[in-house]
């Protein structure tokens, strides 16, 4: 199962690589890893996409606490959680299709930034599988480039995670 | 009073105490070992290779409470430390690595002697540091130390440049240490200690099951007790040897791939096991699938969280300093009026008998014409009076020493059980020797693992360490050759070790007393004057049976309870 993962860590050199290293070392699996430091520079939130069966989602919870860098961890999909993420897709539009790529995009909530002669960028902010959708109905063959940043994670109303 | 970061890195040892550290010199430490040789609080046991310099840290730390401190030179005096920092983690052993770096101004630049420290051990430390600021260096140092050992104790690597060492700042260090993202455990959550005890007074065929965790929190007390207070089996894992006395009545030996018959059906068919500071690997357990079959109630004690349910799923989890869980535990019990139903636990000791029965126990068919190594191993106990520190390599010796060696003291069976490094023997009894001096200590090895770090017979020469090597030479790499023989058609690839040295004159010529026993009849008094030399190095170069092999056996990948015993063959 899927699994939406966020963890406050020390802002400091090499703390990524330790999170990074700890999945590949245990074959675990990621599907995006996203970090940034928070309103606090010493510490950086990471939300980290997985899958896996209960308990190997029970060994990656236990295994990322234990990083001496990772001061707390929270499977966000235990509870109400908000995911977004962003995403920049650049697309060809010399052609009649552009009509129809714009309709689909008001339906997604998405705005143009950036326009040439032949080609649209768009900006879309919503959850992964919203995204996923989004690819879906413009299709692959009016794509130039994708850029997504994966998942960043949040829990609904007063679940916080702090420290 | 400015120090440079050298000095301060020998002022943080002399503060945490630190009696002997075990290294080797070179370029990116040259100002550490200035500012070493300057004062004489902290001595230096030069080694002849890093990876031994490590080892003999982890058997410092190991034979005693303390944490061993290795140091060690940039770039390949750090990537030769590295199997001793794996071996060390993997056996959850307290030490602090301290190894140079080339200066900040050079990093990333491919310098002479320069390899990403951090990066190559970040899998194999619990923690690693690389310290680019002198004023940093005190409180790094002091946090190295409080993570190796508290928690789950492990190897802390500290990464200095050389320019960080020769820069000058004030010194101060810190009492106390707090990391905001570290909390290691201490008492047992009571619920579930509750939870644990009502289990253990319910079991009709209970199981203890107790690890290296013992000996590493100092529980082997606390252990010793409930397991008397409840009348229960008790086994110990490789690593947990010790932990219980072996001798005692309720020790039903060690269990896993060369434990017991009675040890292995007893875990096989318990009502309750209670693991404690054991982590269910796959050489103690075997198959998982294959053990998870017998329904049975898991309690689980560990001080890891992540040790728990990793492998096989538990019913009551208890996180926490065993020694303190366990005293938990104890109190728990001693308030109970309730005891474990005497009559169910009579009738599954009769049945633990019944397996030790068919198991014939430890056995071997002894010979006049040519040496068994097992009993070497007994004439060893004998003779020792089973109060040595034994260290040991990787391999059949190992096992047997393990199995025919008593141990019923913690802290005196040291061996690589996690990693299983060959060379691990020798280096790590210099360690144990130089911290327990005085005390009998000997290292059983064979003639493939002696010689991965034979060159320590110099370190042993130069500063006096009397240590007692017995090889038992069977001429193979005899583990590797016992699964040539039973799973690989007889095929033995590669593990004939061919063209050896003489020992004897090898023992002599780094200054030592080698002895070559080739009968039997010999072993006895050979090993009775080895152990009279009281100063002396003595290496026995024991020729023994080069077609022994160890049983039981649970083949890799089985279950438990598919054991070869020795009269299947």
């Amino acid at each position: 199962m899927r699994h939406i993962i966020s963890l406050l860590m020390e802002n400091e050199a090499g703390a990524l690589s330790r999170v990074a290293g700890l999945f590949s070392a245990r074959g675990y699996n990621i599907e995006s890893l996203t970090v940034a430091p928070t309103e606090d520079p010493t510490l950086s939130r990471m939300t980290i996409v997985t899958s896996g069966s209960d308990a190997v989602i029970e060994q990656i919870n236990k295994q990322l606490n234990k990083l001496v860098d990772v001061a707390a961890v929270m499977d966000l999909s235990d509870g109400d959680h908000l995911e977004r993420e962003l995403m920049l897709v650049k697309v060809r539009s010399e052609d009649a299709a552009c009509n129809e790529l714009k309709h689909v995009l008001s339906s997604f909530n998405g705005r143009v930034i950036d326009e040439s002669d032949s080609t649209c960028t768009i900006e879309l902010t919503d959850t992964c599988a919203r995204l996923d959708g989004f690819l879906q109905a413009i299709g692959r063959a009016y794509i130039l480039e994708t850029v997504r940043t994966g998942a960043s994670g949040i829990g609904r109303g007063k679940r916080i995670l702090k420290i | 009073m400015e120090l440079t970061g050298a000095e301060i890195v020998i002022r943080c040892l002399q503060e945490e105490q630190v009696e002997y550290v075990f290294g080797y010199p070179g370029g990116a430490v040259l100002f550490i070992y200035d500012a070493l040789f300057q004062q004489d609080k902290v001595k230096h046991i030069l080694v002849r290779h890093e990876q031994a310099a490590v080892h003999a840290a982890d058997g410092y730390a190991r034979s005693s409470e303390n944490v061993g401190v290795a140091l060690v030179t940039s770039g390949p005096g750090l990537t030769n430390a590295v199997t001793g920092i794996a071996t060390a983690y993997m056996d959850s052993i307290p030490m602090v690595i301290i190894s140079g770096q080339v200066p900040t101004f050079a990093i990333g630049e491919d310098a002479f002697q320069e390899v990403d420290a951090v990066g190559i051990t970040r899998p194999c430390v619990k923690h690693n540091f690389l310290v680019k600021d002198v004023r940093d260096i005190a409180l790094t140092i002091k946090k190295a130390f409080y993570l190796a050992k508290s928690g789950r104790p492990g190897p802390v690597l500290v990464d200095i440049p050389k320019d960080v060492s020769n820069q000058k700042t004030t010194f101060e260090y810190a009492r106390n240490v707090d990391i905001r993202s570290y909390h290691p455990a201490g008492k047992g959550d009571s619920v579930q200690v509750k939870l644990a005890a009502k289990m253990l007074l319910e079991a009709k065929r209970p199981m203890v099951y107790a690890g290296g965790g013992v000996v590493l929190s100092g529980a082997s007390a606390q252990l010793t007790d409930l397991v008397r207070l409840l009348g229960f089996p008790c086994t110990n894992t490789l690593m947990g040897l010790g932990g219980y006395p072996a001798t005692d009545k309720q020790s039903v030996g060690m269990l896993g791939m060369h434990g017991t018959y009675e040890a292995n059906m007893a875990m096989q068919h318990c009502d309750v096991l209670v693991a404690i500071g054991a982590r269910f690997d796959d050489r103690v357990i075997g198959n998982v699938e294959h053990f998870a079959q017998v329904p049975r109630k898991i309690i689980h004690v560990d001080i890891d969280p992540s040790s728990i349910a990793k492998r096989v799923k538990v019913d009551v989890p208890v996180v926490g300093e065993l020694k303190l869980v366990l005293d938990q535990l104890l109190s728990e019990l001693r308030s109970e009026k309730r005891k474990p139903d005497a009559a169910e636990l009579g009738a599954w000791w009769k049945q633990i008998d019944e397996w030790r029965a068919k198991g014939g126990g430890l056995r071997y068919k002894n010979s006049a014409e040519i040496i068994k190594p097992q009993f070497v191993i007994e004439k060893l106990y004998e003779i020792t009076c089973g109060d040595a520190f034994i260290t040991s390599d990787v391999g059949q010796h190992q096992m047997w020493a393990a199995q025919y060696y008593k141990f019923d003291k913690p802290r005196r069976w040291i061996n690589s059980g996690g990693l299983g490094t060959m060379g691990f023997g020798l280096p790590a009894a210099m360690g144990v020797q130089l911290i327990n001096p005085g005390e009998t200590v000997a290292c059983v090895t064979g003639e493939g693992s002696i010689q991965m770090n034979i060159q320590e017979l110099s370190t042993c020469k130069q500063f006096h360490l009397p240590i007692k090597v017995l090889s038992l030479n069977n001429r193979y790499l005899g583990m590797v050759r016992q699964w040539q023989q039973f799973f690989h058609g007889n095929r033995y690839a590669e593990s004939y070790m061919d063209a050896l040295p003489d020992f004897v004159k090898l023992a002599e010529a780094y200054g030592h007393i080698g002895l070559r026993i080739d009968k039997p009849s010999d072993v006895e008094s050979a090993l009775k004057e080895a152990f009279s030399r009281k100063n002396d190095l003595v290496f026995m170069d024991f020729r023994t049976d080069p077609t022994e092999n160890v049983f039981p056996m649970v083949p890799g990948g089985k279950g438990l309870s598919e054991v070869i015993l020795a009269e299947e063959l």
